[in-house]
């Protein structure tokens, strides 16, 4: 029988032009000698050429601004760093705790998702009202297909305290003036005079500002998946040094069953 | 003590007494009603608790039939499979246990042959169900992503195989196999329409397919279902992992000559 799978072609065939190793000591990524022609790079501007084949270090600076402000609060009752803090009281290892979290970030109401989310909002909010919606027009939409906008309104409280320091940093490396954080914040402008009451979260923020800077959605998501690791990590450093199990104990009494009382018998 | 409400953890799966001497452990955990470890622990099978976990309620034999086949059938995708190859990839390698499961359940969490294509399967099932002509429509104008999502949209009709060239016959064992034992009209009529489906797809019938077939008759939800797939598929990846873990990677393919890097 002929074989005529398309796999075969792939066959011990992988050709990329993203880069790779070889055993003379050669390391290339995206077409650089790693070693020649980029040994100098910080870390942030090589992560972002590895992620983006964007070389700035502008956009390298603003995006550490952002990991340092935004994304690292070492706070274990969050729920990503919730589960550092729970591998620390376990004795599991500190990579497989920051591998968790870094998974778990991928959240709906904080993390990743709003990331990518409200960039791809603002960029189509922006295409929108160039063909000549009005803003109202566009987030009303929004809200009515999705029943929220990324980048607005935040769990547990309203305001967002990352906005102004953020904004702050931004200004002073010559960011902050583009047309999509300017957008963002007209959009927080109607969203919280109306009767949702949403404010700019963080989320939004950061979307306008490497807007600006020409990041695509997926260019931003791809960058920011490691950005909360500095706030796992000290959970689980910080539940290590407890005594072991004694990260929130919860007694039986602290499950709230809502079930059936009746006990039943499995029938064998 | 603070005035403030004590919080805690709302459930309607567990419910747990403490053991008079200490308030931090259970005396007795019932599960859906049952006594797990008075009653479950002697009289019920795994598969069963695993169906009363999920859909809290005692299967019928031909729903403990059907999940027992599934499980079988997905319990190790042999050591060619994405998901396994991550698990693999760890254990070659001396990495923790843990993150050779870790890898097995990302590899194994996407859109190709994984849990995700599970749950878009299940989405076409509630939509479609057993309309030839629903299914033609969708496979044909698949649904689109609205806003951007972590997820990548499908490249292909979930359930299918885009790699493949015919419905492979562990595949057709298997559907013919659960569609016998759990007498569920969907997996019945997947196996009467499955050529059919095929030419919609212009792909063969895939391992997910059943699975979302399966699962759609024991009616799981399409988050249910991309939980149990994930967790049906893992026993294979760690015992392939131990393996090449005592194996070492000098046994383990590198891919030497197989890496072209464009000038």
């Amino acid at each position: 029988m002929p074989v005529h799978s398309k796999l075969e072609t792939f066959e011990d065939n992988w050709r990329t032009s993203m880069g790779g190793w070889s055993p003379e000591g050669k390391v290339v990524l995206r077409g650089k000698d790693v070693f020649k022609d980029l040994g100098n790079n910080s870390w942030m501007e090589y992560l972002l050429f590895a992620s983006t084949g964007k070389e700035s270090p502008k956009i390298a600076r603003l995006m550490e601004g952002m990991w340092v402000i935004c994304t690292s609060f070492p706070d274990p009752r969050i729920w990503n760093n919730r589960v550092s803090a729970l591998a620390g009281t376990t004795r599991s290892t500190g990579v497989l705790a920051a591998a968790a979290s870094v998974a778990v970030t991928e959240a709906t109401i904080y993390g990743l998702k709003p990331i990518k989310g409200a960039t791809d909002f603002l960029y189509r909010a922006d295409k929108r009202l160039a063909e000549g919606e009005t803003l109202e027009q566009i987030i009303k939409a929004e809200l009515k297909q999705y029943r929220s906008v990324y980048g607005y309104g935040r769990p547990l409280v309203t305001g967002d305290e990352r906005v102004e320091p953020m904004m702050d940093f931004a200004r002073s490396i010559g960011c902050g003036e583009g047309k999509y954080i300017k957008l963002a914040f007209a959009i927080a402008e109607y969203l919280s005079n109306s009767r949702f009451k949403y404010q700019i979260n963080i989320a939004a923020v950061c979307a306008g500002l490497l807007a600006d800077e020409g990041l695509k959605p997926m260019e931003f998501y791809h960058m920011a998946t490691l950005a909360f690791t500095a706030g796992a990590m000290p959970c689980f450093i910080d539940a290590l040094d407890h005594q072991e199990g004694s990260f929130f104990p919860l007694r039986t009494s602290r499950l709230n069953f809502t079930g059936g009382e009746t006990v039943k018998h499995w029938r064998v | 003590m603070s005035d403030n409400p004590i919080e805690k953890i709302t459930t309607k799966i567990w419910r747990e007494t403490p053991e008079p001497d200490n308030p931090f452990a259970a005396a007795n955990c019932h599960c859906c009603g049952y006594d797990v470890y008075g009653d479950l622990l002697q009289n019920a099978s795994y598969i069963d608790y695993l169906y009363l976990l999920f859909k809290q309620q005692q299967p019928t034999p031909e729903q403990s039939a059907l999940l027992q086949g599934l499980a079988i059938a997905l319990a190790n995708p042999g050591p060619r499979d994405h998901s396994v190859r991550a698990a693999m990839s760890a254990g070659v390698g001396g990495s923790t246990h843990a993150s050779a499961m870790i890898a097995a359940i990302a590899v194994g969490a996407g859109n190709l042959g994984g849990a995700r294509e599970v749950f878009h399967a299940l989405e076409y099932w509630q939509h479609c169900g057993a309309s030839l002509e629903a299914w033609e429509q969708i496979i044909k104008d698949p649904p689109q992503l609205g806003r951007e999502d972590v997820w990548l949209p499908m490249e292909h009709a979930p359930g299918f195989d885009p790699n493949g060239v015919s419905c492979p016959t562990p595949v057709k064992q298997t559907l013919a196999h659960l569609a016998d034992v759990g007498k569920g009209s969907h997996l019945q009529w997947l196996d009467t329409h499955r050529t059919a489906l095929e030419e919609f797809a212009g792909y063969p019938l895939a391992f997910s397919g059943v699975a979302a077939a399966a699962l759609h008759d024991l009616e799981f939800l399409p988050e249910q279902a991309e939980m149990l797939f994930l967790l049906l598929r893992l026993p294979g990846a760690a015992i392939h992992s131990l393996e090449q873990e005592r194996l070492g990677w000098r046994k383990y393919p590198f891919f030497a000559n197989g890496f072209k890097l464009n000038p």
